[in-house]
């Protein structure tokens, strides 16, 4: 193995050389940033170019219904389909899942019913005999799965009291470490990925012959991407040699990744740091131009943009359109205190300008209160004029992640090549409580789904006695869904695994079992309802309670009221307690998340009445947000309910999404920079007062930026 | 010591500099014809609260308000001016930014006890977001049931006290709008050493759903709300005049 390559001229040596591992390569190279976005460059003619061809097949794309190709033919691999460009000449950075853009590719590992319908829905045959093939001679997950789900499993799927499970769909939330691949190039993927097979235990236990077959798996699939690599005339067998190269290399590797794996979320990373390394080298030996760089950029993050898959219009209607999730986390501090803003975190927004605005791929920044302020401005700025920017806080992930995690999806963080998760959907738990009351039977199709315990019989809802059956339902729903996932990972894994992604992963992996949770300000406010005012049980003739009346007021989470707020903390910590008594699939470590972002309108169809007057299919708030309307003390009041629940127990995420019109945002910002000395500026000719801004603060920085600077 | 409360608002964003804390007092004795806020008239109305009860919400959520502060509005402020002192003191003390939306209508420039429980609070406020609504002293009365002449002294008192000054007017077409008022306006505000920023709204109805509550009848009924081209140009209008007046 060599310790030096030729291509890592310049660069400052470190632990990296020695071993895999990119964050060492990141604190020793890079350059933090703390100017302002003057350097940006406009597109160029060839993205003009090329971008105007894309929005010309974006708008056929939607003439013919959302999809405009699709390969039934072909099985999706890493290699399977011959190279496809937009066009040759013009594109600086180049890769398709298939031989052209917007044709989608056909995938049946989780499933050949999904895939077969996802086609058919879109007005395309599979052929008979791949449907036999995935049905008689290859086994998929989702088989694998139904094989092995028990009756009560069946019937809480069913019931939707556990929903969005990944058992006839790729499960996604792995982040493949994509720079490995151009950072070492190949061939030293494959050194080490083969010495970690050598070193493996020699008693052959279960758990080892799982991992030297995986080890297998991960070597052919890296060989795979050399071999794709090479179809399109690139030998990435060795590290990249500039930041064009870098850039190429580490799109063939994430493209490699989406060729192998139709995953919920197919996210990026946390690349642009590491790239800004390249370019620096690169600007500075004079190689290439800014306007060059901004060039690649802007054609990689296009290519971003066109990630497409086969997918039903059931998978579209959970997650509110057709999202990728190619998330990309931007900025943070480092460990050591410095900020991670390059130019290449100002390059990769600047694609909302060159490109223009869009949902994907997810830019999102990592927030701290120590990032540079030029920067917070620039974000703030670029929010305003494309509200495509996600925010998320390094300050409280940093803490538990350290300083070279990603987000995967929308808010799941993990160690990039060293953490990964297995990707659970939600329990819902305002369905659940009404199981408490009933004693296990559902609601809306009057079955009984959960165990038969002693329904409540009282015409009003005592607190205590709800939250003691509560507290016993979730116990067990705790456990009836966290076996659910363990048989959907182990099938995944072992009829869908993903080889490639792992291949860019270190050996030890450290695994997450991502449970979700949906409906918490339902529960919250219900049993706020409970506590504080009087509930009245509503009975059909079978005695089933199927309505709740509310006499009197109560405190509604999203207020910062601690009554109801600490009701909602609990919760959570209960049933995050309950899921950790469970035996997780290979040790993974249980997680929680409250982040349903679209899919809570879902969830809420499927449940009935709640105590809180919630009508029956009411949508659920989504993440952790209050009831719509129920906040009535502004985003602040909101925002501090939501930051007491414990991210101890709700690793996964927290979210609290909200709208908000722009005139309810600030004025203007030069009204709020004392707006009549600017102009008296420009009419005297100099500074009236001399402390122009002293004594009056800026606006909020993330919100209001100052254009009038510029 | 309490003061009466009508609400408050953990995210505002259009009242004063950044994120602030807006607290809104009960009881006004203006009757603007156009106020979308008739249910913060009444004295007697609100919940009593005190300052240290106000305080603590903030200091709940400072982070928040890091480059914000705090905004006391209404109703109108200085009919509970002993009670903002109080407020704003204890707000010196933990360095935090305290801003005053007020209408100024209750200035009494002869009467030496009111200016000393005034100048306690100035001492306190960091910025005044003061409302001017309209220079001419008959159309005031029509519009507000009120003299305006204790409002411009106020607006000299503050500016003469060294205090920053952000004005506001209300756009209301066919009432405010007209040519010789803006340049009044302009001309008063240019002889104001410390106005810093001016804000003109464009009159709108929503507050119209909460007379009908109220029982109370809404005087400018058929008046549709202006456009915020109508509120630009009054602005561009009041500038204009300010500039000519300061150039002299």
């Amino acid at each position: 193995m060599s310790d030096f390559y030729k291509e890592w001229d310049g660069f400052e040596s470190g632990t990296w050389m020695k071993e895999i591992n990119v964050r060492s390569f990141i604190r020793h190279n890079y350059t933090p940033y703390d100017g302002d976005d003057g350097f940006l460059q406009a597109p160029t003619k060839a993205t003009l170019l090329l971008w105007e061809q894309v929005s010309e097949l974006s708008r056929k794309e939607l003439e013919a219904g959302g999809v405009l190709d699709m390969d039934t033919e072909v099985i999706s691999t890493i290699t399977s389909h011959a190279p496809g460009y937009l066009d040759k000449e013009l594109e600086t950075i180049v890769g398709f899942q298939t031989d052209k853009p917007f044709k989608r590719a056909f995938m049946p590992y989780g499933g050949i019913r999904t895939a077969k319908r996802a086609c058919q829905d879109n007005g395309y045959t599979v052929p008979k005999q791949t449907e036999e093939f995935f049905t008689v001679h290859r086994k998929t997950h989702n088989a694998g799965v139904f094989d092995v789900y028990t009756p009560e499993m069946r019937a809480c799927r069913s019931s939707h009291i556990i929903t969005g499970l990944p058992d006839a769909y790729g499960r996604g939330r792995i982040i493949g470490d994509y720079r490995r691949v151009a950072l070492y190039g190949v061939d030293r993927l494959i050194e080490d990925k083969e010495e970690q097979k050598r070193t493996t235990r020699s008693a052959m236990y279960e758990d080892v012959i799982r991992d030297r077959e995986e080890l297998a798996e991960q070597i052919r699939a890296l060989h795979q991407l050399k071999e794709m690599a090479q179809s399109y005339g690139f030998d990435i067998s060795r590290p990249a040699a500039n930041v064009k190269e870098a850039i190429q290399w580490l799109y063939f590797g994430y493209l490699a990744a989406i060729k192998e794996q139709n995953g919920a979320a197919m996210s990026l990373g946390r690349t642009s740091t590491f790239l800004d390394i390249y370019a620096h080298r690169d600007l500075e030996k004079g190689l290439f131009t800014e306007s060059e760089i901004q060039e690649m950029v802007d054609h990689f993050i296009m290519k971003l943009r066109l990630v497409k898959f086969a997918r039903t219009p059931e998978y579209n209607a959970l997650f509110s359109g057709d999202p990728q999730w190619v998330t990309e986390s931007i900025g943070g501090v480092a460990i050591d205190g410095r900020h991670l803003v390059t130019k290449m975190s100002y390059r990769y927004l600047h694609t909302l300008k060159n490109l223009g605005p869009s949902p994907e791929p997810n830019l999102t920044v990592l927030w701290s209160v120590n990032l540079p302020e030029n920067f917070k401005r620039y974000c703030a700025k670029i929010s305003i004029e494309t509200s495509s920017i996600q925010y998320e806080n390094d300050d409280l992930m940093r803490f538990t992640h350290g300083d070279d995690y990603a987000i995967a999806c929308c808010v799941s963080s993990m160690r990039v090549g060293k953490e990964m998760q297995f990707f659970g959907a939600r329990a819902n738990l305002a369905k659940c409580l009404l199981y408490a009351i009933n004693g296990g039977v559902d609601e809306v199709s009057k079955k009984q789904v959960g165990p038969e315990f002693t329904p409540i019989t009282s015409d009003y809802l005592d607190y205590d006695e709800v939250m003691r059956k509560y507290d016993a339902m979730m116990q067990w729903l705790a456990e009836v869904y966290v076996n659910t996932l363990n048989v959907i990972h182990y099938m995944h894994d072992k009829y869908c695994y993903e080889k490639l992604q792992m291949a860019l992963h270190d050996k030890n992996v450290t695994r997450w079992f991502a449970t979700g949770i949906a409906g918490l300000s339902v529960v919250a406010d219900s049993l706020s309802a409970i506590k504080y005012a009087k509930v009245k049980v509503i009975r059909d003739e079978s005695g089933l309670a199927v309505d709740y009346q509310v006499e009197g007021d109560f405190p509604k989470f999203g207020n910062d009221d601690d009554r109801v707020d600490e009701i909602a903390r609990e919760i959570v910590h209960i049933f995050m307690e309950h899921v950790r008594k469970n035996h997780t699939y290979r040790n993974s470590i249980p997680t929680t998340s409250i982040l349903t972002i679209t899919s809570n309108v879902v969830y809420g169809k499927a449940t009935g009445n709640t105590p809180d007057g919630r009508k029956a299919g009411e949508a659920f708030a989504p993440g952790a947000n209050p009831m719509h309307r129920r906040d009535t003390n502004g985003a602040v009041a909101s925002l501090a309910s939501v930051s007491k629940l414990p991210f101890i127990d709700a690793q996964d995420g927290i979210s609290n999404t909200f709208s908000i019109i722009p005139g309810a945002l600030g004025k203007e910002d030069r009204i709020f920079a004392g707006d009549l000395d600017v102009d008296l500026d420009c009419v005297n000719g100099a500074c009236m007062t001399p402390t122009l801004f002293d004594d009056m603060d800026f606006d909020d920085e993330r919100r209001l930026p100052h254009e009038s600077n510029r | 010591m309490e003061g009466r409360i009508h609400s408050s608002e953990s995210f505002g964003t259009v009242d004063g500099p950044g994120i602030r804390f807006v607290v809104f007092l009960q009881g006004c004795p203006l009757r603007c014809q156009y106020c979308h806020n008739p249910d913060t008239w009444s004295l007697d109305g609100g919940k009593p609260m005190s300052c240290e009860a106000l305080l603590a919400q903030f200091q709940k959520n400072k982070m928040f308000y890091q480059r914000g502060g705090i905004t006391v509005t209404g109703g109108e402020p200085l009919m509970q001016t002993e009670f903002v002192t109080r407020l704003f003191t204890l707000c010196k003390q933990k360095k935090i930014h305290t801003c005053l939306d007020t209408s100024g209508c209750t200035f009494r420039a002869g009467n030496q006890a009111y200016l000393t429980k005034l100048d306690a609070l100035l001492a306190v406020t960091d910025l005044v977001m003061l409302d001017l609504k309209i220079m001419d002293a008959q159309k005031h009365r029509q519009l507000t049931g009120a003299d305006n002449g204790g409002i411009l002294d106020f607006a000299r008192y503050v500016s003469k006290k060294g205090i920053p000054l952000w004005i506001r007017h209300v756009c209301i077409p066919t009432l405010t709008d007209h040519p010789e008022d803006l340049a009044a306006l302009g001309e008063f505000m240019a002889t104001l050493p410390t106005v810093k920023a001016l804000d003109v709204l464009p009159y709108h109805t929503l507050g119209v759903n909460k007379y009908r509550e109220l029982g109370i009848p809404y005087p400018l009924q058929d008046l549709p709300p202006a456009s915020q081209r109508e509120a630009d140009a009054a602005k561009q209008q009041i500038l204009a005049h300010f500039r000519k007046a300061r150039k002299q």
